[in-house]
């Protein structure tokens, strides 16, 4: 018993968050306001994840990052990347397989916003950056705040992604839902409930947390 | 000066509707745009602010093509100095009073100061607050000085006092009429409120189906030529509150009608088949008239 793998797993739902955030937010924006051509295409393949077994993108996953196919084996010799059976492999994952619950509440809280937010800082010459930082983003605060507990929350319990492309390498690959599956197997029960006592806890307490804030926050705007 | 030719096709309730205004509007005065919903005032607005392309035309102002659609420029709204009120205010929520005057000042310098427009419009004592906790007419005292901190040449309202009390909205028209005097804004409104047209402004186009169909001062607009119905016929719609029967052998009859209760004794047979809680239409022309059942 280590308490390596759980430690491994907020290491990746933190990691998974900070890039979802980065990626997300300019993705949603696009989405909410933009109008373009292949805007249903992008909206579906977002969302694809939360249909799609995991399996099926762990299967696609493991095929596309293989050193034995082309595009595995230009990564591992061009930039000496390999995503198989590696952290930095479970990271791309797991970014993928979170993207929609960091997109979809963030571009809700887009869309919820009035345009005319966005055409006054328009009419005062302000860059979109510049409205993104300081309108629109802080007015939607419980959205960003439900995309980031969503992004952490899935990529902690996520398991057929992993199994399929990260395997069980201790320290590596070997988060805590595998520890868990693993102590099963082996009939290990006592470790199995240490773990998932863990993680059933932690996570409760995330979200708590997450509802209070976000209760307290509406109440005092009057929302 | 601002000078415009605009057209756009627009789609309002009953299909297509093409959008055709020509204006010209001097410096420092206070033009109006009336006419029912949907006649394209807002549209107008906000091509002039470059928040909507036109389909063509030109807008040229203090010398400066802002739209040209055949040279194919297009000015960006942020730098065509306007200050802008809109329907709902848009003010920043995250922000106080004062931070929403600051972000929207920036970095220029040369505007009227804040603690003067603070003053001017009565929000000294309101500046740390967020806009949710305001009023109505305090949110939009807040709109109004955030969009004059620029010192614009050009200020917009989309019927900016539509929602006030009476009491409110009069004062805010003095206050508009005192800060546009002192800044020499421009001043381009749209309203509904015939009264509030006379307060403010110089000069008023009626917008119908998205042409501007008649314009001149309030008086040419309004007096010259009432519409027949308003002058020898009268008309109350509303709900029917109460039905009275009177000594007399009449009824006596209250409608609500917008914001308003109205009292009127009428012949027993007019109202036999209406009850209380019908929504009514009561008209009279000059000796004869009648009360008909709308819903």
């Amino acid at each position: 018993m280590t308490w390596e793998p759980l430690l491994l797993t907020f290491k990746l739902a933190a990691v998974t968050t900070g890039i979802l955030m980065l990626i997300g937010t300019p993705l949603a924006y696009g989405l909410a306001y933009g109008r373009f051509r292949g805007k249903p295409v992008v909206e579906a393949l977002v969302s694809m994840p939360l249909v799609l077994p995991p399996t099926v993108l762990g299967f696609y996953f493991l095929l596309a990052f293989s050193p034995q196919n082309l595009f595995g084996q230009w990564l591992n010799d061009a930039i000496g990347l390999r995503l198989v059976f590696s952290f930095t492999g479970l990271v791309l994952a797991s970014v993928i397989y979170s993207l929609p619950f960091m997109v979809q509440p963030l571009q809700s809280g887009f869309q919820g916003l009035s345009n005319s937010l966005r055409e006054a800082a328009q009419l005062m010459g302000k860059s979109r950056w510049e409205t993104l930082i300081h309108v629109l983003l802080p007015n939607m605060k419980a959205s960003v705040l439900t995309g980031i507990v969503l992004s952490f929350a899935h990529t902690v319990g996520e398991f057929g992604v992993v199994l399929m492309i990260g395997g069980s390498i201790p320290g590596q690959t070997k988060v805590a839902s595998i520890a868990i599956y693993e102590q099963v197997e082996a009939m290990n029960y006592e470790a199995a409930n240490l773990y998932s006592g863990v993680l059933f806890a932690i996570t409760f307490f995330i979200l708590l947390l997450v509802y209070t804030v976000n209760g307290q926050f509406l109440k005092r705007r009057g929302i | 000066m601002i000078r415009a030719q605009l057209s756009k096709q627009l789609r309002d309730a009953e299909g297509k509707m093409y959008l055709q205004v020509d204006l010209a509007i001097e410096k420092g005065e206070r033009v109006a745009l009336f006419g029912p919903s949907g006649a394209g005032k807002t549209s107008t607005l906000r091509m002039l602010a470059g928040l909507m392309e036109p389909d063509a035309g030109f807008i040229e102002a203090h010398g400066v093509c802002w739209y040209d659609s055949k040279t194919k420029v297009r000015l960006k709204p942020g730098k065509r100095n306007i200050g802008f009120v809109f329907q709902d205010f848009a003010l920043f929520p995250n922000m106080t009073v004062l931070e929403n005057l600051r972000f929207a000042q920036g970095g220029t310098k040369n505007g009227p100061s804040i603690s003067e427009l603070l003053e001017v419009m009565e929000l000294g004592a309101l500046q740390h607050r967020l806009p949710g906790v305001l009023s109505g007419g305090q949110q939009q005292r807040v709109a109004v000085a955030r969009a004059l901190v620029t010192e614009p040449d050009m200020l917009m309202l989309d019927e900016p006092l539509s929602a006030l009390d009476n009491d409110t909205r009069s004062r805010l028209q003095d206050y508009l009429r005192q800060v546009q005097g002192q800044f020499g804004t421009t001043l381009l409104f749209i309203s509904h409120d015939i009264g509030e047209l006379y307060q403010l402004a110089q000069r008023v186009l009626v917008m119908e189906r998205g042409l501007i169909i008649k314009e001149g001062t309030p008086e040419q607009v309004f007096l010259g030529a009432m519409p027949h119905d308003t002058q020898d016929e009268f008309t109350v719609t509303g709900v029917l509150l109460k039905k009275e029967f009177n000594m007399e052998g009449n009824f006596t009859i209250t409608i609500a009608s917008q914001s308003r209760l109205q009292t009127f004794v009428v012949h027993q047979e007019w109202v036999a088949e209406i009850e209380v809680g019908d929504q009514i239409q009561f008209s009279a022309v000059l000796s004869d008239p009648k009360i008909m059942k709308i819903s």
